[in-house]
């Protein structure tokens, strides 16, 4: 649990920082256009330019370099996630009338905003849990799980969160976050019995 | 590949119904907000399968705009619960 | 020819899985007893069955055109879904209408508790401390 302050942005991060927004916004141009050529990659460019000067970005804190052996670890995890949560929803819907339910609140260890949406994404789009509320002054996610029997499954839970973060941090985290997360193991008192055997 | 759109055709016939039963029963509009999602989904399956099944692109812009625009929908209302339940 | 049929079967096969998460997602609607619950299954067709059904879609389809605007549909879809997710959520806990009997611990509740006692006890706050 470091909060450490946020440092404010220096020039050339900013800079770095448009030059991701640029690329990603000629990216999504030119994949609507559908072809890939010079004109449609210029008026991108032009496009892109105009929204950036138009409707500035938020200042966000990228620390880290994007990894792609983890990044490729987490979206095989995030896919395989995706099936059995789906299937396992499902599967409630048709067999229980009243599925219990509960609201757990996980402190993430690296309290940066990117971090932060970043996980609360990955566990919105899996069925199952709904982040609820984001805490940013403490880095808490309150998420609602459904399917939830004994308050055994809540601490193995939260245990499968914080590596879902450990998994997120590795594929785009700074190698400081990856080290603070790597230190402090989750402390649930029966780990994560069914969670692990990830696909690396 | 007439059968596997004849079967897809009944499943979202099928699962459209029971959400349009969801969003007339209500109880809160969130209920309702939350159907309508639902629905907006089976009509983006609905649209993809007929793409799929006549091999016709010219639907896909109109998945593009409903990918991008549907959730302005449930935002909205939730926003305006939110006020109201202030009060 | 052959390659063709194996890509249509599998097409198929994706077209039929999402238009089943569908209809579990009409199910689940239908039998789930709150707000949250419901978000649950409604969460699953427009995640999974929407990127099953974009798959099948350009197994069929097959030209680099429609395959790129495909992407973009899913891409699309996974920023925006938990945008949704999250404004109706957060509106619908402090409703009534959640089934607080079938939750098995709530520790948002204590969260929110303590932001109304730290908002309520700002202003009275500032005597103890400093008149030692």
């Amino acid at each position: 649990m470091t909060s450490q302050p946020k440092a404010p942005l220096t020039r050339r991060d900013r800079w770095r920082n448009r030059a991701i927004a640029v690329t990603g916004l000629v990216t999504v141009w030119v994949l609507l256009w559908g072809t890939f050529s010079w004109a449609n990659v210029l008026s991108g460019l032009v496009v892109a330019a105009v929204l950036l000067v138009v409707f500035p970005l938020p200042p966000v804190t990228f620390a880290g370099r994007i990894r792609p052996v983890p990044l490729l670890r987490f979206v095989v995890r995030f896919l395989y996630d995706l099936v059995v949560a789906s299937a396992q929803v499902a599967w409630l819907a048709v067999r229980s009338k009243h599925p219990q339910s509960a609201i757990i609140a996980v402190p993430l260890r690296v309290n940066t905003d990117l971090n932060l949406t970043l996980n609360a994404e990955a566990l919105s789009l899996v069925p199952g849990s709904l982040i609820l509320e984001a805490d940013r002054s403490t880095g808490t996610l309150y998420v609602h799980v459904i399917g939830i029997r004994s308050l055994d499954e809540v601490e193995r839970f939260r245990s499968g969160v914080l590596e879902l973060e450990e998994r997120i941090v590795a594929a785009v985290g700074s190698a400081e976050e990856l080290s603070l997360v790597r230190r402090s193991v989750p402390t649930g008192p029966s780990g994560s019995v069914d969670l692990e055997g990830a696909p690396t | 590949m007439t059968v596997i759109a004849v079967i897809v055709t009944a499943l979202l016939v099928a699962a459209g119904g029971l959400t349009l039963v969801r969003i007339i029963r209500g109880p809160s509009i969130l209920d309702r907000a939350v159907a309508t999602d639902v629905l907006l989904a089976v009509a983006v399956a609905a649209i993809a399968t007929e793409a799929a099944y006549s091999r016709d692109a010219t639907a896909l812009p109109v998945l593009v705009v409903l990918a991008l625009v549907g959730f302005v929908g449930s935002v909205s209302v939730a926003r305006f619960a939110s006020r109201r339940s202030s009060k | 020819m052959m390659l063709d049929a194996i890509l249509d079967t599998v097409a198929g096969i994706c077209l039929i899985a999402g238009a089943l998460l569908c209809l579990a997602a009409g199910i689940a609607l239908i039998r789930f007893p709150d707000v949250l619950s419901r978000m649950h299954a409604a969460a699953k067709p427009q995640v999974l069955g929407l990127l099953l059904v974009l798959l099948g879609c350009a197994l069929r389809l097959r030209t680099g055109v429609d395959i790129t605007t495909l992407v973009l549909v899913g891409l699309f879809q996974l920023a925006t879904a938990p945008v949704a997710a999250h404004m109706v959520g957060r509106t619908a806990y402090p409703h009534d209408d959640i089934r607080r009997d079938l939750l098995i611990t709530d520790e948002l509740s204590d969260h929110i508790d303590r932001i109304r006692a730290d908002r309520a006890g700002e202003p009275q706050e500032t005597s103890p401390v400093h008149t030692s």
